[in-house]
């Protein structure tokens, strides 16, 4: 049986102009476990905190309600106010009488019956109010990221600034990525290399950062401060310690027949290789589908050279698992594929290219040296057409449907670096919108029109076809209402970019949420933007939503402060309102754990006790860690087995029967 | 019947939603017929959403399109102009009253070189 | 404010379920920006919408309440990510079948109310208490038992 205090607030005039707050606490002093019931004028000041905490001590008081104001006001006050007298701070139920009655009632007799009702219905849920306790957690203080391209390096480097170590899961055989293919970047034009080559540096030399690179995450267990995460490290067939990234054994491979990533396929490279001169780790990597040695056991000429004996052709893949406190996803994106879109001609003329494709060819160490070469015939083009909004905004199922942001921008710099290093080449862009919302970014887009003469079309391109050789390009311009056909040298389509694919792996393995673009969720779209909803993991870059290099520092760092937050301490405190399976009624069905966001929810094998036998039964497991209480098994469960803390079916519905009462 | 429910009948024989256009002008940059018509593909989505049909019923460009449906293809957002344009056809035809194409006129029109899909457009045209 | 209230001063008894993120903070907003709704309207405070058990709804109407809301975030808006999706679903089910049952549908309902939305909560109640009002005292599943306790 508990012993209920029930205290009346007046708060001022608020609740006492319309509300009897006499009569309340008379009403209700006879009410099931209450022994004692009071008025403040004041009931949160000091005084009447004061008044609550004499109360409990002189009656003994097991549990209180507070007639007040809304709980999301008051109830952490009166909360502490419970405990700094020795009470559980979850005996305490507040009854709303300020914003759900005095405030919207005028009838004095009215608000009274209400807030009477109210304060019953507090009362009723007191009396099966049951002392919760907030579990402890040990936080590991260390940090995973997944992905090592600028959103992950810069993640990393902030991590690792404030004495956490951080290891780098990098599928790739270097960090780097998409930043490290660009060529220039928006709107400074300063080069991509120079800006990002250093930070890689930085990564490699920080003690406190591990890089694992060619590695990808095979596991996830564990929660919030305590995951545990299996990693696999796959066979480079080259020993990561002994290369010296001399380039020798590139040199003398035989095997040149592999399309090399790093340059968008446009070239080819050695079936052992170093992806890009800056390349951290600056080790080699064999390509195992295109190795001689590999594949017919005949050849080894790479370990013949090697001074340094890296060359391992045994090496297998290897497996470690590691603990970490905290998770940051940073995996990045890939152009879409454009199979679909044939009416730009893309799988047929060579001539015909992405805008990442168009980076490459730009870029100084790229195939052509940096020299603006098209790819079919390695003339200079003339005339070049930008076509943008491939495969964005496109809701008919060949494209994307959202604005992949950076498209804009990007074309504009193209066109720009195209009109200044050869004057002598047109080009066209169509677009349907120009969108440059950011700092200084229409500017540089009215620079490519005003000071490069970049020649802007309102309108999109219908067809891309190939006539005696030239790239004949009809599109609509919408301004003139006509209808033009521009005869091209080069065309570059800026392609709708996406998460990379392995995301939904990482999803899964996480219990991420991920859209139906397949872009992480982040807990609250403007408040908690770089947050999963799963707790202990943090969204950096494009694996979140399209963005452009700014804001992927930025969202990173925001990252890192959140992990660093939660890395520096040393516990966690638990919410105590989670959900728990009374082990007796469960029977195991695994209903529970399929609607559970959080993946709070395992199943363990536990010998019970049942009608004096011993079962081996398969129950439901809740981790307090993981579980945020939202109560969504608590309906699930056909049995009745999961339950709530803090809002327990009897709970409710005792408040269901008390408002019921009239 | 007024102009209002003109439109609306419009929309409705159509099956488009002219308001998912974004005005990107790919179904005339598409349209083979572009320089035959004297209102474009794309603003018969355009003056549709805006209620101007008496401009399309009076138009010549209901009888120019082929029904090649490029546009209708390549539509980004899925709206599909030639449906329009052959809606506001309907509308122009049906209240002529019976001028139809039976389908014992078409062996006599029959050549060779003409494509199937001309013979397939003209029955569509001319048989309401 | 005036009761509603029909010729024989019928005044229907109204339990709402409120999601603690956005509804029940929806209804904290109409009270501070001093929206009124009848009194006859008590608020449960739940976490989350889908913690609402449709055996919840069948108790009040057990017990003799004239009429449920279940109010959550707007789809897209949960908390929980996920759980308004699961009420949407259970509810639709729920309040079909208790249709079926001869619980009128305007007795039942689920509405979305953010935080923001004080004027909209109000608004609900007001339409809500008004219908039913118009349907009178419910009858179908109230337990003899409880009345003849009282």
């Amino acid at each position: 049986m508990q012993r209920i205090g029930v205290f009346i607030c007046w708060c001022g005039s608020n609740i006492a102009a319309t509300v009897d707050v006499e009569r309340v606490a008379d009403a209700v002093k006879k009410d099931q476990g209450v022994v004692y019931s009071a008025t403040y004028q004041y009931m949160c000041s000091e005084n009447g905190q004061q008044l609550i905490k004499n109360a409990i001590k002189e009656h003994s008081l097991t549990g209180i309600v507070v007639g007040s104001c809304s709980p999301r006001m008051h109830e952490a006050t009166f909360r502490k106010t419970a405990e700094a007298a020795g009470l559980n701070s979850y005996m305490v139920e507040i009854a709303n009488i300020r914003e759900h009655c005095s405030w919207i009632h005028k009838d004095r007799e009215e608000a009274t019956e209400k807030a009477i009702i109210l304060v019953r219905t507090a009362i009723a849920k007191v009396n099966l109010n049951a002392p919760l306790s907030a579990g402890e957690s040990p936080v590991i203080k260390r940090a995973l990221v997944i992905g090592g391209g600028i959103a992950g390096i810069q993640a990393a480097l902030d991590i690792a600034e404030a004495g956490f170590e951080v290891d780098i899961v990098e599928k790739n055989a270097t960090i780097g990525g998409r930043m490290a293919q660009i060529d220039k970047t928006f709107p400074t034009l300063d080069c991509s290399a120079c800006i990002l080559t250093p930070k890689m540096v930085d990564c490699a030399q920080n003690e406190k950062i591990d890089i694992l690179s060619y590695s990808e995450v095979e596991e996830v267990k564990g929660f919030v401060g305590n995951f545990s995460v299996k990693i696999k490290r796959k066979a480079r067939f080259v020993d990561e310690k002994k290369c010296t990234g001399c380039k020798l054994c590139m040199e003398k491979c035989p095997s040149k027949k592999g399309l090399d990533e790093f340059n968008m396929k446009l070239n080819k490279r050695p079936a052992i290789y170093i992806p890009f001169a800056q390349a951290i780790p600056n080790v080699a990597v064999i390509d195992p589908e295109q190795c001689i040695k590999l594949k017919t056991g005949k050849c080894g000429l790479c370990q013949k050279v090697c001074g340094a004996g890296a060359i391992d052709y045994t090496q297998k893949d290897e497996y470690i698992e590691r603990g970490y406190g905290a998770i940051v996803v940073a995996t990045g994106f890939k152009p879409i594929e454009l199979n679909a879109f044939n009416e730009f001609g893309y799988s047929e003329n060579q001539d015909v290219i992405t805008s990442l494709e168009l980076e490459r060819i730009m870029n100084a160490a790229g195939p052509t040296n940096g020299v603006l070469l098209r790819p079919s015939d390695g003339e200079h083009p003339k005339v070049i057409t930008f076509i943008q909004c491939v495969g964005s905004r496109d809701t008919s199922g060949c494209g994307k449907p959202y604005c992949s942001k950076i498209c804009c921008m990007y074309t504009a710099k193209h066109a720009m670096l195209i009109r200044e290093k050869y004057p002598d080449t047109e080009v066209h862009v169509f677009y349907i919108d120009v969108r440059t919302p950011g700092k200084n970014y229409d500017e540089f887009f009215r620079r490519a029109v005003e000071q490069y003469g970049v020649d802007y079309i309102k309108g999109m391109v219908g067809k891309v076809y190939n006539e005696n050789g030239k790239l004949m390009v009809q599109g609509s311009n919408l301004i003139d209402n006509e209808q033009v056909l521009i005869e091209s040298d080069l065309v570059v389509l800026a392609a709708a970019i996406e998460p990379e694919p392995s995301v939904r792996k990482i999803a899964t393995l996480l219990t991420a949420s991920i859209d139906t673009n397949n872009f992480l969720t982040e807990s609250h779209a403007k408040l908690r933007p770089v947050e999963s909803p799963t707790a202990g993991v943090y969204l950096a870059g494009v694996c979140q939503g399209p963005k452009d290099i700014p804001e992927t520092v930025s969202q990173a760092s925001a990252c890192a402060a959140k992990v660093i937050g939660l890395l520096v301490k040393d516990k966690l405190k638990t919410n105590p309102c989670v959900a728990s399976a009374n082990e007796t009624m469960c029977n195991g069905c695994s209903q529970c754990a399929s609607v559970c966001p959080y993946g709070a929810i395992t199943y363990v094998e536990k010998e019970l006790r049942v009608d004096g036998k011993t079962e081996l039964r398969r129950i439901a497991s809740v981790n307090p860690a993981v579980c945020q209480g939202c109560g969504a098994c608590t309906v699930t469960c056909p049995s009745g087995a999961m339950d709530l803390k803090g809002f327990s079916s009897k709970q409710i519905m005792s408040e269901v029967e008390e408002i019921c009462k009239r | 019947m007024t102009v209002k429910e003109q439109c609306e009948n419009v929309k409705r024989m159509s099956g488009t939603d002219v308001r998912k256009c974004m005005k990107c002008g790919k179904c005339s940059g598409r349209c083979p017929a572009f320089h035959e018509m004297d209102i474009k593909p794309h603003q018969f989505v355009s003056l549709l959403a805006q209620g101007r049909i008496e401009e399309l019923l009076k138009s010549e460009a209901i009888w120019s399109c082929l029904s090649c449906m490029a546009c209708v293809e390549r539509c980004p957002r899925a709206v599909a102009p030639a449906a329009v344009i052959e809606a506001v056809r309907d509308t122009v035809i049906r209240a002529q009253g019976a001028n139809g194409m039976k389908a014992e006129d078409i062996p006599p029109m029959v050549d060779e070189l003409i494509p199937q899909q001309l013979l397939m457009s003209a029955y569509r045209k001319y048989n309401k | 404010m005036q009761e509603i209230t029909t010729k024989e001063g019928f005044v229907p008894n109204i339990v709402a379920f409120c999601c603690n993120w956005c509804s029940y903070a929806g209804a904290d907003l109409a009270g501070s920006s001093r929206l009124s709704y009848p009194a006859n309207v008590k608020i449960i405070r739940v976490p989350c919408s889908c913690r609402v058990n449709p055996m919840f709804v069948l108790k009040a109407f057990q017990r003799g309440a004239d009429g449920v809301i279940i109010c959550g975030c707007h789809p897209g808006d949960c908390h929980y990510v996920t759980g308004n999706y699961y009420t949407r679903r259970r509810m639709a089910m729920l309040f079909s079948f208790l249709d079926y049952l001869g619980i009128e549908r305007d007795r039942t309902r689920l509405e979305w109310v953010s935080a923001a939305e004080g004027a909209k909560f109000s608004a609900v109640m007001n339409d809500f208490v008004a219908k039913v009002t118009a349907l009178g005292e419910n009858k179908k599943l109230s337990d003899l038992r409880v009345k003849e306790g009282e």
